[in-house]
């Protein structure tokens, strides 16, 4: 068995250390290899720190020869998701301008991650600054789907869903801005929780859109999934938005029952634009809660069609505010040859940010300035209010919703470059959760021509333990989550 | 028109001579002088080493996030209230976007249509003249680092001013009914020290303009009389002091009117103070709005003032400097022009008010701390705060003085000496024997003396020269070593000299 600990869950590994059948520097050793031997072909990594986790795999031994009580994540190789600050390890955004960026402190959920005992094997390649839905805009190399090597991986956390796949690290994290941890969790057949906005600390996350941002697990199972949720979510002192609520431990929430579940099923996230095997994967999934006690309805909830336009208005807004502070001063590149301030700014940003960055700043400047502001950011939020109290109201009849995670599985990588409007479809189903700050979490749910179809289960805010219980039953009357990429 | 605003410029005499009036508005910035910065932990101090106060979240380090000061929140509460504003129920940051470089993120967070306190006023007096000065806002913002200029093509940021609350007050023009604007350098001036007053009364600020923790942003315009357009306007940068507040603002009005009288127009521009040139400078001309692309600060959350916060906070404030005036004019009878100095200074208002009240001759305590009190503070250079001298010291003084134990001549050396040793006025007579005379029979002696001294005057007294008697009474002071009894020398000098 040692040879293939990293096919294994979180949870399993933990029950091996903790009865001592292997230990903490084994099972790194153990996924470093597995890191050499498969990344030259998937690439979810920036950067690697098989020494670091080496290092931190060291002191779990020790703390476990002491007889000291273990964590759900000691022990455990995680990696990062490159847009999450890592003292002293290089952390780009997969961008150019923060090619040499070494920060000077953790962001808070890799402390968090680090208090657990979790090891770090690496941080992953992402959308450049996590704006993207198939890890082709990162400013180095595209990472490339363990199940198909020539489709996405899906995006932005395209990185962190691939290595999960391709067994490169027991779990990892990415954040969602619009879909970035659900989309690619459904592209590379693996779970992937956005939780409710304020869950999670932003603190050390480099904000891409700051009302839309949260970071989540992506992981082998929905066990793995609610373990690694416990571990990062919790008020945060130096994050005002991360709301103020204990804590429960989410794996209680773990149940295989959904009797009386009332599930919702909006018309707008099917038909039109979406895969008929997807929707077909995605309906059998429902009737087969139904045959377990569920009871479902189809509903309509127009606004969601607003979704996309909304986002497409607020998230470079505040992307094109957040990315300002990236001008050459201070860290990062600084392009060579100006003579005076504004060139330089000028320089560094046209060289440092690649197309899509640049399109979204200018995107978000023109939203925000004097004369459109009304018209469009002050519209977006008004129509971003209507969609929360739409899903309000859609949740006071209905326990989840479920839909297709993506309306298709994974493309080809360099399919839709010259098609940005249909990349951004991709979006379309996930989008409107971030609006409305609510968790969804993606779990496999088919396959189409061996590629993954992912199912997203929506609940009403601060409510993951309901998504927790509905996708766990799923996964213990389906093998989806058990198959493997052969890599 | 105001004629004391133009006195270089004699108008000529003409029926159809266009009058102007001015209209100055004023943004001020307040650095709080809360412990630690407005969003981030980092201590708040004036100078120390470049970027030694500073840390992920006011270097704008990516990832990083603000959290607000709610100490900063309530000092600016505080200065709200004592302007007579109110404080907005729900009050929201907002990201004023720009670039540059003592600007880590590239943006401010600040305030826009939902600041902090909205509708107050300031009390200024000018030429006997009372207003109240309409203030629009006071909102809440961060400061930003220094741009410190070295040889060659680069500059160096300093950014431990960075992330420093901010407080921003601004004037309304036109004033709402019942309140005014401000029209005159010397009402600019006014304004400021007032407001200065207030603010160091509240204890939320310093206010040192040559420190910067106070600074001025007047915008300046002149129309025709009567005319309810507003002309173009200017804005002055670089004021570091009051006095050049009011020359700069005196500057450009001039300026300005001589322009238009010459038939030239005004430029919408900022301008640039030169205190050793006495003028300003065009430093740039603002032909169009600054685009800052105001949107609400998606990092904090709104903040929400309930009305017990506020009325604590109300009634938590300290007696303010016109009510202290009022009080000190009515409860101790004093006179309104010492007054005003008195409470110029919270420390030397204390010091009156404590004093004061322990005597019954207030008006004496007022004369001695508006006289010779100040006048050893600015002989010697020392700050209120620091002298040795207490309210004990002074009472003890008026006692002796009262009870006939030395005189006021006397006592002017007592009170020097007080004021330099910080002994106690009885030990001071005590050591360097002091009495005032009483015993009849000394002075007597001594009166004696000088009429036998001064036959030429003694005679041109008797020939009616009266006024003479004041040059007896020094004789006399001056054979006793100042220390006779006046009261006595008098009875004396009339008894012998008839």
């Amino acid at each position: 068995m040692a040879d293939r600990l990293f096919e294994l869950t979180t949870h399993e590994l933990h029950d091996l250390l903790k009865s001592k059948q292997v230990s903490a520097v084994e099972v790194a050793q153990n996924f470093i290899e597995r890191i050499d031997a498969v990344d030259g072909k998937v690439r979810s990594f920036v950067t690697t720190t098989p020494e670091l986790a080496l290092e931190q795999a060291k002191a779990i031994d020790e703390a476990i020869a002491k007889g000291e009580k273990l964590g759900a994540l000691a022990g455990i190789p995680g990696a990062i998701k490159d847009n999450m600050n890592t003292r002293g390890i290089l952390t780009t955004c997969s961008s150019k301008i923060l090619y040499n960026y070494k920060p000077v402190y953790d962001a808070t959920v890799v402390q968090k991650l680090g208090e657990a005992g979790a090891l770090t094997v690496g941080k992953t390649n992402l959308d450049e600054f996590a704006m993207g839905s198939s890890c082709e805009n990162s400013g180095f190399f595209p990472t490339h789907n363990p199940w198909n090597l020539d489709k996405v991986p899906g995006g932005s956390s395209g990185g962190s869903a691939a290595a999960v796949a391709a067994d490169e690290c027991a779990f990892s994290l990415g954040s969602d801005t619009g879909g970035s941890i659900r989309q690619p969790a459904s592209f590379c057949g693996v779970v992937g929780l956005k939780p409710t906005y304020g869950r999670v600390s932003r603190y050390g996350l480099i904000a891409f859109a700051s009302s839309l941002d949260q970071i989540g697990p992506i992981t082998k199972d929905v066990t793995d999934s609610a373990l690694v949720f416990n571990a990062i979510a919790g008020k945060d002192p130096c994050d005002t938005t991360s709301l103020d609520i204990e804590t429960p431990d989410f794996t209680k929430a773990l149940r295989d029952d959904v009797k009386g579940l009332k599930i919702g099923v909006p018309k707008e996230f099917y038909g039109q634009g979406t895969d008929p095997d997807v929707e077909k994967a995605v309906k059998d999934v429902i009737n087969m809660l139904a045959g377990l006690g569920a009871e479902y309805k189809e509903i309509s909830m127009s606004s969601v069609n607003y979704g996309l336009p909304v986002y497409y208005i607020i998230a470079p807004a505040e992307c094109s505010s957040n990315l300002a502070r990236f001008d050459g001063v201070r860290y990062g590149l600084r392009s060579k040859g100006s003579t005076d301030t504004i060139a330089m700014y000028e320089k560094t940003r046209e060289e440092g940010f690649g197309a899509e960055v640049k399109q979204r700043i200018m995107i978000g400047t023109y939203a925000l300035s004097a004369g459109y502001y009304d018209a469009y950011y002050l519209k977006a939020q008004k129509v971003r209010t209507m969609l929360r109290m739409d899903f309000e109201k859609a949740f006071e009849e209905f326990d989840v919703i479920i839909t297709p995670t993506s309306p298709s599985v994974a493309f080809g990588i360099g399919a839709l470059a010259d098609d940005p409007y249909a990349m951004k479809l991709a979006d379309v189903c996930t989008i409107p959760a971030n609006l409305a700050g609510i968790p969804a979490i993606s779990i496999p749910c088919g396959f189409k021509n061996g590629l993954p179809i992912g199912l997203q289960i929506i609940a009403k805010g601060l409510d993951e333990e309901t998504l927790f219980r509905v996708a766990y039953t799923i996964e213990q009357h389906t093998q989806w989550h058990k198959k493997k990429p052969n890599l | 028109m105001n004629r004391d605003i133009y006195p270089l410029f004699p108008i000529p005499c003409s029926l159809t001579m266009i009058e102007y009036e001015p209209v100055i508005g004023m943004e001020v910035h307040v650095e709080l002088q809360t412990e630690s910065k407005m969003f981030c932990g980092c201590k708040v101090d004036f100078g120390g080493d470049p970027n030694t106060r500073c840390c992920p979240v006011c270097l704008g380090l990516p990832g990083s996030l603000p959290v607000v000061n709610g100490r900063a929140i309530e000092y600016m509460a505080k200065a709200a209230i004592a302007l007579d504003c109110s404080i907005t129920p729900q009050s929201i940051f907002h990201r004023k976007n720009y670039y540059y470089p003592d600007l880590p993120k590239n943006y401010q967070i600040s305030q826009y249509d939902n600041p902090l306190g909205v509708d107050g006023y300031v009390e200024i007096t000018v030429g006997g003249i009372t207003k109240k000065i309409a203030v629009r806002r006071v909102h809440m913002e961060e400061d930003t680092g220094k741009l410190i200029h070295v040889e060659g093509n680069f500059s160096h940021v300093d950014y431990n001013r960075s992330g420093v609350p901010l407080m921003e007050i601004v004037t309304m023009n036109p004033p709402p009914p019942g309140y005014d604007q401000i029209q005159s350098a010397d009402e600019a001036r006014e304004y400021l020290q007032r407001l200065r007053q207030i603010l160091l009364y509240l204890g939320v600020s310093d206010c040192k303009m040559e420190e910067g923790s106070m600074r001025c942003e007047p915008n300046i315009s002149i129309r025709p009389k009567g005319q309810e357009k507003f002309g173009t306007k200017t804005e002055i940068k670089n004021l570091n002091s009051f006095r050049s507040v009011y020359l700069g603002v005196e500057y450009e009005l001039k300026r300005q009117e001589k322009l238009l009288r010459e038939g030239g127009t005004v430029v919408q521009e900022t301008r640039r103070w030169d205190d050793s040139r006495g003028m300003t400078a065009s430093m740039r001309t603002k032909e169009v709005e600054q685009e800052y692309r105001y949107f609400p600060e998606p990092d904090l959350v709104p903040m929400r003032f309930e009305s017990d916060w506020i009325e604590n906070l109300r009634s938590s404030l300290p007696e303010l400097p016109m009510a202290k005036r009022d009080r000190f004019i009515s409860q101790y009878g004093i006179a309104e022009v010492d007054a005003e100095v008195l409470v110029d200074s919270l420390d030397l208002a204390n010091l009156f008010d404590n004093t004061a009240k322990h005597t019954k001759d207030p008006k004496a305590v007022a004369n001695w701390i508006t006289g010779e009190f100040l006048r050893l503070i600015n002989a010697t250079g020392t700050a209120i705060s620091d002298t040795k001298l207490t309210s004990k010291h002074i009472c003890g003084m008026i006692d002796i003085i009262e009870n006939g134990t030395i005189n006021r001549n006397i006592a002017k050396t007592v009170f020097e000496d007080m004021f330099n040793t910080g002994k106690q006025a009885d030990q001071i007579v005590e050591e360097k024997g002091l009495k005032q005379v009483t015993d009849t029979g000394a002075i007597e002696a001594a009166v004696d003396k000088v009429i036998a001294d001064c036959p030429n005057e003694v005679e041109r007294f008797k020939a009616g020269e009266e006024r003479l008697v004041g040059f007896f009474v020094g004789k006399v002071m001056k054979e006793t070593q100042g220390k006779a009894n006046p009261g006595v020398v008098n009875k004396l000098l009339k008894e012998k000299l008839g």
